[in-house]
């Protein structure tokens, strides 16, 4: 199994202030990561680092390549879809249209076509309301916009930050079953970056433990779930 | 009564001119989110460019052409160039960019072409439009150019892929970037279309106002005026905004005892003022809401 | 038309500036207060009267601190408050014979007053909507004074012609040394008010507005009494500086305060540093002497020259003055360390 992405020595800063402290982990290909922690410890500025949206040092290699230099939108053209905190749809776009910019770097026209088909079959809620205005979605419905709209991009990674969050739980448990599926059968490296560290658990293979912009422990999703540390801080019990 | 409607159907002919340049206003406030006071100056060179071709002998068209071109490309080498390097200053000094940018083009067009006013062409002619005294066949054909520029942004940026990737950079930078737009580019695009508006806003208003540096002051302002009147963020209200700019610019001057022509701008502005006090957004405009 | 409305998260549209950063040291203010004393007494007439013009200039662009920097509200107008300053304190003098001081702290109030009332239809508006609000106004003024209802009083076109006070008690001084040194102290005066009111309570209510109106508002400020006293203060400190122009230059007329005195006090602002008071008078030399420099360079091309000096010091510095002071005080530290 090949390491698609790679992390060494990351250290991350919003100004002065320095959010990570040297973070190495590593994505196998084809594997559903998460990556847990509690808030402020720094995943959502991990998964920004990766797409260098924010000021870092250190490595940071994609298949083999350094990405660390690069402008977000071309770390995104590699194939790294990345949805973010909050969602980050077009509010004032249509349905279809938050679509059709997931897939604004492909030259594919019928591919694209088929794409969008396809995402309507996964989310088929997408596909009643294909053009209304996003804003006019619920969160849930939102978020799978969201994930439709990364999944445009054919993406080898996707990276996804806090995607249960604000969204009810029956919701989320079909939000993760979704994107389990597209992990086996679209072949789509995820990393998964969570507060709910229960369902992530459940859906992931690997997993990290992150604290104050550091790794603390990693692991397969069993062995995590299974800690005496982690069921006491994360689990609750 | 009569009075009433031809000083409404004049101010629709000079509000033409206005809605033209306020779609080259809506244009660049699309892309950079606020607006560029230098506008009318590059709209004013570009006007003089045409000119100059036409003066070497290049026909109309064919210097409407060429001078489109050049205004496209000259609008996103000055963005790459002057205002690339100040993304990341603070708005106002991006402002004092723009004052500066205008000093610049509207003291070297004086220098190349002194201030005496020319004549500058029309290719629709100028006589009575359908016999009418208060339209000319020229500032009929201007009308028509507005509606097919705003018919033809208006296909731009609901059913092109380069539309739709400038819509999503103005709405969500960050968001467009993630999904693999190249932000800095669209804004460059912007302005280039916005150059390139202008420049036919100038050639269309230069027949009636007549070519000189100064020329493009008061329509900038008016076209300001008419885009904030509109709604910002659409190209539709832009127009009806010029339009809405002229007729009341018309009727102040001819109702309101005691005001010359000094004090029509100001008064203009004031009435626009008073709309957005009731409705900030503009009459067409998407109201913006505003969260912590 | 759209149904759903676009939720901004607005970014300020004037940056916080550091309370620490609003001000100078002690020791700077002293060192720049005793050569504003000093070097008067070594120069010629002409000389005072260009830095008598620096200071009033300066005072101008401190209100606009005060009002932009400050309270977050963007003016293209304050060439209109300076011109009502200008003809009360002209008209006073000439039409009432009032003494030339008083006319001072009468045309400060008039033109809060006048500052406040505008203050109250421009808090519906903000940013560029302001900005054409206060441009207006601007482009208004020139077109008033002209009016020929007033002419009896204003002049009309051609304006007054306001007699230069001699210094009192006999001092032996020319009236532009004395003149200078009277703008001196009340520049003082106004600059310690500024820095004062900045950092008291109103100054905190208007640096909350300017950073985040609406939580601002949720913290329970009274924003529309903030927004319309910084307008007042503001006016009411132009007012004055453009009664002490109009005793200074000697006459008033509409076409002198057109919007390009609004533009220019505006750039001013920005080349001293949005929201640093002692950058006023950096902004202030940069609006009087750079236009003289630019011209001098090329007669016809005097605007492009200006433009792109002006492009050359918003590249080099694009937060003014300000900046540069910055860097100049941590180079001070490093070097006081080693």
């Amino acid at each position: 199994m090949t390491r698609m992405l790679n992390v060494k020595d990351l250290r991350a800063y919003y100004g002065q202030v320095q959010a990570l402290h040297g973070l190495e982990f590593g994505l196998n290909e084809g594997s559903l990561t998460t990556l847990l922690g509690a808030n402020g410890a720094g995943k959502t500025t991990t998964l920004r680092a990766i797409c260098n949206m924010v000021r870092t040092t250190g490595s940071i290699e994609f298949d083999g390549n350094a990405i660390t230099g690069r402008s977000t939108e071309n770390i995104v053209r590699l194939g790294i879809a990345h949805v973010p905190q909050g969602r980050g749809t077009f509010t004032t776009m249509t349905v279809e249209e938050n679509l059709q910019l997931g897939s604004i770097t492909r030259g594919d026209k019928a591919g694209i076509v088929s794409d969008i088909e396809r995402m309507y079959d996964h989310f088929p809620v997408l596909k009643q309301r294909h053009t209304q205005q996003a804003g006019t979605l619920s969160g849930g419905e939102q978020q799978m916009l969201a994930v439709a709209r990364a999944l445009m991009l054919r993406p080898r990674l996707m990276l996804l930050d806090e995607p249960s969050f604000g969204l009810a739980p029956l919701i989320v448990r079909d939000l993760f079953r979704i994107l389990g599926k597209i992990n086996r059968e679209d072949k789509v490296t995820i990393l998964v970056v969570e507060q709910n560290a229960q369902l992530a658990l459940e859906l992931a293979d690997q997993a990290y433990v992150i604290e104050t912009g550091r790794i603390v422990m990693s692991g397969s999703a069993t062995e995590i779930a299974n800690n005496e540390d982690v069921r006491k801080s994360y689990l609750g019990y | 009564m009569e009075l009433f409607t031809n000083q409404v159907l004049a101010g629709i002919a000079t509000g033409a001119i206005y809605a033209c340049m306020a779609l080259a206003v809506v244009m660049i406030y699309q892309a950079i989110d606020h607006l560029n006071f230098a506008q009318g100056e590059m709209a004013m060179f570009s006007t003089f460019i045409a000119w100059q071709l036409m003066q070497w002998g290049v026909p109309y068209w064919g210097a409407f052409l060429l001078t489109l071109v050049f205004s496209f490309c000259g609008g996103i080498a000055i963005e790459r160039l002057l205002f690339k390097p100040l993304a990341k200053a603070p708005i106002l000094t991006n402002v004092a960019g723009f004052i500066a940018l205008y000093a610049i083009i509207n003291s070297s067009a004086g220098l190349i072409w002194d201030f005496t006013i020319k004549q500058f062409p029309t290719p629709f002619g100028s006589s009575p439009f359908l016999g009418s005294q208060l339209i000319s066949t020229h500032q009929a054909g201007m009308i028509g150019v507005t509606l097919v520029l705003l018919v033809l942004l208006f296909f731009f940026f609901r059913f092109t892929r380069m539309g739709l990737a400038m819509r999503a950079a103005a709405s969500l930078p960050e968001s467009a970037r993630l999904v693999g737009i190249n932000t800095s580019w669209m804004i460059a695009l912007g302005w280039g279309m916005a150059a390139a508006i202008g420049s036919i806003a100038g050639m269309m208003i230069a027949p009636v106002v007549f070519l000189e540096p100064n020329m493009m002051l008061g329509v900038l302002i008016y076209g300001f005026a008419a885009a904030v009147l509109g709604g910002l963020t659409s190209p539709f209200g832009a127009v009806i905004g010029g339009f809405l700019v002229g007729i009341f610019e018309n009727l102040a001057g001819t109702y309101i005892p005691g005001i010359g022509n000094e004090l029509k701008l100001p008064i203009a502005l004031a009435l626009i003022i008073t709309v957005l006090v009731v409705k900030p957004a503009g009459l067409f405009g998407r109201p913006i809401v505003k969260r912590v | 038309m759209s149904t759903v409305q676009e939720v901004v998260t607005e970014a300020a549209v004037v940056e916080a500036v550091p309370k620490k950063a609003m001000t100078l040291g002690y020791g700077t203010s002293l060192v720049m207060l005793a050569l504003l004393i000093l070097v008067p007494l070594f120069v010629k007439n002409f000389v005072i009267f260009q830095l008598t013009m620096l200071l009033i200039y300066a005072l101008a662009v401190l209100a606009l601190n005060i009002l932009t920097g400050g309270s977050g509200q963007f003016s293209l107008g304050q060439s209109a408050f300076y011109a009502v300053g200008a003809y009360t304190s002209a008209i006073l003098m000439e039409h009432a014979g009032i003494n030339y001081a008083v006319t001072l702290p009468i045309a400060g109030v008039i033109c809060f007053g006048f500052g406040f009332l505008f203050g109250q239809p421009a808090l519906r508006l903000s940013g560029v909507y302001l900005a054409l609000a206060t441009f207006a106004l601007a482009t208004a003024m020139p077109q008033l004074l002209k009016l020929g209802y007033f002419e009896y009083w204003t002049g009309g076109v051609q304006g007054l012609v306001v007699t230069k006070p001699d210094a009192p008690f006999g001092l032996p001084m020319s009236q532009d040394m004395w003149l200078y040194y009277f703008t001196l102290a009340v520049s003082v005066a106004i600059y310690v008010f500024s820095v004062n009111l900045l950092k008291s309570r109103s100054g905190r209510a208007f640096m909350a507005i300017r950073d985040n109106e609406i939580a601002a508002s949720a913290m329970g400020i009274d924003v529309a009494l903030y927004k319309t006293l910084a307008f007042g203060v503001s006016a009411g400190i132009t007012g004055v500086a453009g009664a002490l122009g109009a005793i200074a230059v000697q006459f008033v007329a509409p076409d002198s305060y057109t919007i390009t005195l609004a533009i220019s006090l505006f750039l001013g602002m920005v080349v001293g540093g949005v929201g640093w008071l002692p950058g006023s008078i950096v902004g202030s030399a940069f609006i009087i002497f750079v236009p003289n420099i630019a011209e001098g360079i090329s007669k016809g091309l005097s605007g492009a020259v200006f433009g792109v000096l002006l492009f050359l010091v918003i590249f080099l510095v694009p937060h003014g003055a300000r900046q540069v002071a910055m860097v100049a005080q941590q180079l001070i530290g490093k070097l006081r360390k080693n």
